[in-house]
């Protein structure tokens, strides 16, 4: 009995966290469809482990909550992988960006009387110095 | 103008304040005919008043790029003022500017020429893993350029005008993009790639790292950039730049 109280609970407060952010607008709607729908899946197994049972062992997995988790290591996975590949893309187009910025700030350095000037401390951690080593 | 040919000298910098004044000095006294940029990588110091107060045209990134972002804008300004030839310095001052004419006269067989070390010319030296690395990069981007290569890290290169567009739209800017990365590229994509051997200071500012470990990191970071290079797919809008390019590729085969 102890198992299912722990998973039913935690199925409905990542159900809730979910729709909590949604609700605040703090996630984006293309990545709020799938968690939504992960929420929603996840949400009953967490009141019925034993539903999978079934079709995991048609599968040939033992039982259902080994299935979960090797689904939600799957899922996990994926999830991270579209993450890094999302970040990537980021980067590109804020490096794209940067470039114009230089671009036309040197532009209106010639031009216009622009003054060349220190640059602000913020934002300057030095994201790869490395490669001048 | 030199030789008719309108030439941007583009200097990567990142808090140089210090080496900058005198390397600038020097191309102007060596080659009246160029135009300078420093592309300030978000430096710290006075990297881009320093640039500015030598008489250089100067294009400050907001934050840290490294040196291949650096280059690609570098790339994009040459690109976007017309200009003819573009060639790479290192504001550090391990590269002489008195080689740049050598390198200029080099680019009307080739697309893209590299100012090499270990051909000759000069007494510089590196042993160890980190020789194994450069000796492995060198004769693998021999193959691909199918010319002999002795120094593919170098920083001091220059290219013509097919070239600049090429690296304007398509610049890699990761480890070692700057270098070996980019090469393999324009390699691939049927640019003429040659080097002339030419002499490297002692750095005056920045010390070059000498740790073991270092360098066996540097040899298998080395190994996955050249993986890289050779399995990643080149837009076809970029072999069309590569295609308008002057044809060394005759030439070449006369030359047999």
């Amino acid at each position: 009995m102890q198992l299912t109280v722990i998973t039913s609970v935690t199925g409905l407060l990542v159900l809730v966290y979910i729709l909590e952010l949604l609700r605040r607008q703090q996630l984006r709607e293309k990545y709020a469809t799938i968690w939504l729908a992960i929420g929603v899946v996840v949400a009953p197994l967490g009141f019925f482990p034993g539903i999978l049972d079934s079709t995991a062992r048609r599968l040939g997995i033992a039982s259902g909550v080994s299935l979960v988790l090797f689904a939600g290591f799957v899922l996990v996975l994926m999830v991270s992988l579209h993450l890094s590949w999302e970040a990537s893309r980021l980067e590109a187009e804020t490096r794209t960006l940067s470039e114009e910025v230089a671009l036309m700030r040197s532009h209106l350095v010639e031009h216009h009387g622009y003054p060349v000037t220190k640059h602000q401390d913020s934002a300057l951690d030095g994201t790869d110095p490395k490669v001048y080593s | 103008m030199i030789d008719g040919r309108r030439v941007l000298i583009i200097l990567p910098a990142w808090n140089e304040a210090d080496g900058l004044p005198s390397i600038l000095k020097e191309i102007q006294a060596h080659l009246p005919g160029a135009d300078t940029l420093v592309v300030d990588d978000g430096s710290t110091d006075r990297t881009a008043a320093v640039a500015a107060a030598s008489g250089s045209t100067v294009a400050q990134l907001p934050y840290n790029l490294g040196v291949g972002g650096a280059m690609r804008l570098g790339y994009r300004y040459a690109h976007l003022h017309g200009y003819d030839v573009a060639i790479q310095i290192d504001s550090d001052g391990q590269h002489d500017p008195s080689y740049v004419p050598v390198l200029l006269d080099k680019l009307k067989e080739a697309d893209l020429v590299i100012g090499a070390r270990f051909d000759g010319e000069g007494d510089y030296k590196v042993r160890g893993p980190r020789k194994w690395a450069m000796g492995l990069l060198s004769v693998v981007l021999s193959r691909i350029t199918r010319t002999r290569l002795t120094d593919t890290t170098s920083g001091f290169r220059a290219c013509n005008k097919s070239l600049i567009e090429f690296f304007a739209n398509w610049y890699p800017v990761e480890y070692l993009g700057d270098t070996v990365e980019s090469m393999v590229g324009a390699a691939r994509c049927g640019f003429v790639v040659r080097q002339v051997p030419v002499a490297m200071r002692e750095r005056t500012t920045g010390t070059p790292s000498a740790s073991p470990i270092k360098a066996m990191v540097y040899l298998s970071r080395a190994g996955l950039v050249l993986l890289l290079a050779m399995i990643r797919r080149m837009p076809p809008h970029l072999k069309a730049i590569a295609a308008s390019a002057p044809d060394h590729r005759g030439r070449q085969l006369v030359g047999r």
